[in-house]
């Protein structure tokens, strides 16, 4: 089973309730920091023994004694990684998504792949929860490879617990498809409610259930729950605003940790995502 | 020889558009007829990257031979040298303007690019 935990809104707890969800399930879950800009799972798990691997992508090299300059390969590529004026193309290899387009219509066969390096995935345990993490060169724009090669790491049998970074964007997506649940956590401000909109559409487009954690409840206004109600969407869980718990989370530590409580109602969460999940 | 300059309108009276890549317009303006006509640059205005490699292709189909231009990007000037298009850059006022500047001389073809990526 895949859970994602996602929201529209940054900062509303998506990584306090991913790496919750872990910690109750400990012994049978990997987690997959997806949030690849900034990955933060590690600053409350502190895994030991991290392993590194670096993430590329493929990359066109042309051979000049093969290339008759026919101009191809730069007409294919839509993002102006290549191309030509009736000369040996020209290369801009951080445009490059590696489609590898250029390399199936050059009719010369001058053109081979070569890995771009974009990131790195760091592996280690953190006391029964595998942590697996994206982080992304700085400077590099493309994400969405890189998510691609976390996801790989989604456990066959266990539990795989996705954090996902904010908004709607690509490495959203990315993240939350093909995931069975997405769990998405928001505040109750105008702000979390207008952002939790956009993502609810996002996760309706691609076909998967979803339900709702409200995080901070006590500040702002009753418009999230009254438009979950409204549009039939479970409401997961309620979060009270602690300070306490603010506190600990500026200090790294997790919120079972500053509250033991929360373990059974993280318990609870997850049985009720399991539950959703069989349903749907 | 035909000269390509950004413009933020289709008149040689328009303002120079100080971008290249993502310049509104390019106005062509051909030395030996004294004649011009300009060409929108939908494709450089709506591209997620690269702009300034697609306006070079683009000013390269048209048959331009030099850009007068704002200025100019390190990725523009590399397509822009590829494609034998020399390129300068500092123009401001209209575009016959700055085509008087480099006829005139006051202007000269730059031999680097002028600015980072992503300036403006």
């Amino acid at each position: 089973m895949r859970i994602a935990v996602a929201s529209g809104k940054g900062g509303t707890g998506k990584t306090t309730v991913a790496v919750a969800l872990a910690q109750v399930i400990a012994g049978r879950t990997r987690l997959l920091d997806c949030d690849v800009e900034a990955p933060n799972c590690h600053l409350f798990l502190r895994p030991n023994g991290v392993e590194t691997e670096t993430v590329g992508i493929p990359v066109p090299q042309v051979d000049a004694a093969k290339c008759t300059a026919c101009g191809d390969c730069g007409q294919f590529c839509e993002f102006n990684a290549i191309v030509s004026f009736k000369t040996e193309p020209l290369l801009f290899p951080e445009l490059c998504h590696g489609c590898g387009g250029c390399m199936k219509v050059c009719p010369e066969g001058a053109i081979r792949e070569v890995d771009r390096p974009i990131g790195v995935i760091e592996h280690g345990d953190c006391g029964g929860v595998e942590l697996v993490q994206g982080r992304l060169n700085v400077g590099e724009a493309l994400a969405p490879p890189l998510v691609r090669a976390v996801k790989a790491y989604a456990c066959a049998n266990g539990v795989t617990i996705v954090d996902s970074p904010a908004g709607t964007s690509c490495t959203m997506i990315e993240a939350v498809r093909e995931c069975d649940y997405v769990v998405m956590v928001t505040e109750p401000t105008p702000f979390g409610l207008r952002d939790l909109k956009l993502a609810v559409g996002a996760v309706r487009v691609l076909r998967i259930p979803f339900g709702v954690v409200v995080n901070r409840v006590g500040i702002g206004d009753g418009r999230v729950n009254e438009y979950c109600h409204s549009q039939n969407i479970p409401l997961l869980l309620e979060i009270a605003d602690d300070r306490h718990i603010a506190e600990a989370y500026s200090r790294g530590e997790t919120i079972i940790g500053a509250v033991p409580a929360m373990r059974s109602t993280f318990a609870q969460l997850f049985h009720r995502v399991e539950s959703e999940c069989h349903h749907a | 020889m035909k000269i390509a300059v950004t413009a933020q309108g289709v008149t040689p009276d328009s303002p120079v558009d100080p971008r290249f890549g993502r310049a509104a317009t390019f106005v062509l303006f051909d030395t030996e007829t004294s004649e011009s006509h300009a060409v929108h640059n939908d494709q450089g205005v709506n591209a997620s990257g690269g702009a300034g490699i697609q306006a070079a292709e683009t000013v390269s189909r048209l048959g331009a031979e030099l850009v007068i231009t704002g200025h100019c990007g390190p990725k523009a000037f590399r397509a822009l040298e590829a494609a034998g298009i020399k390129v300068v850059v500092g123009a401001a006022g209209t575009v016959t303007e700055a085509i008087s500047r480099f006829t005139g001389g006051a202007l000269q073809p730059a031999s680097a690019a002028d600015t980072d990526e992503h300036w403006s």
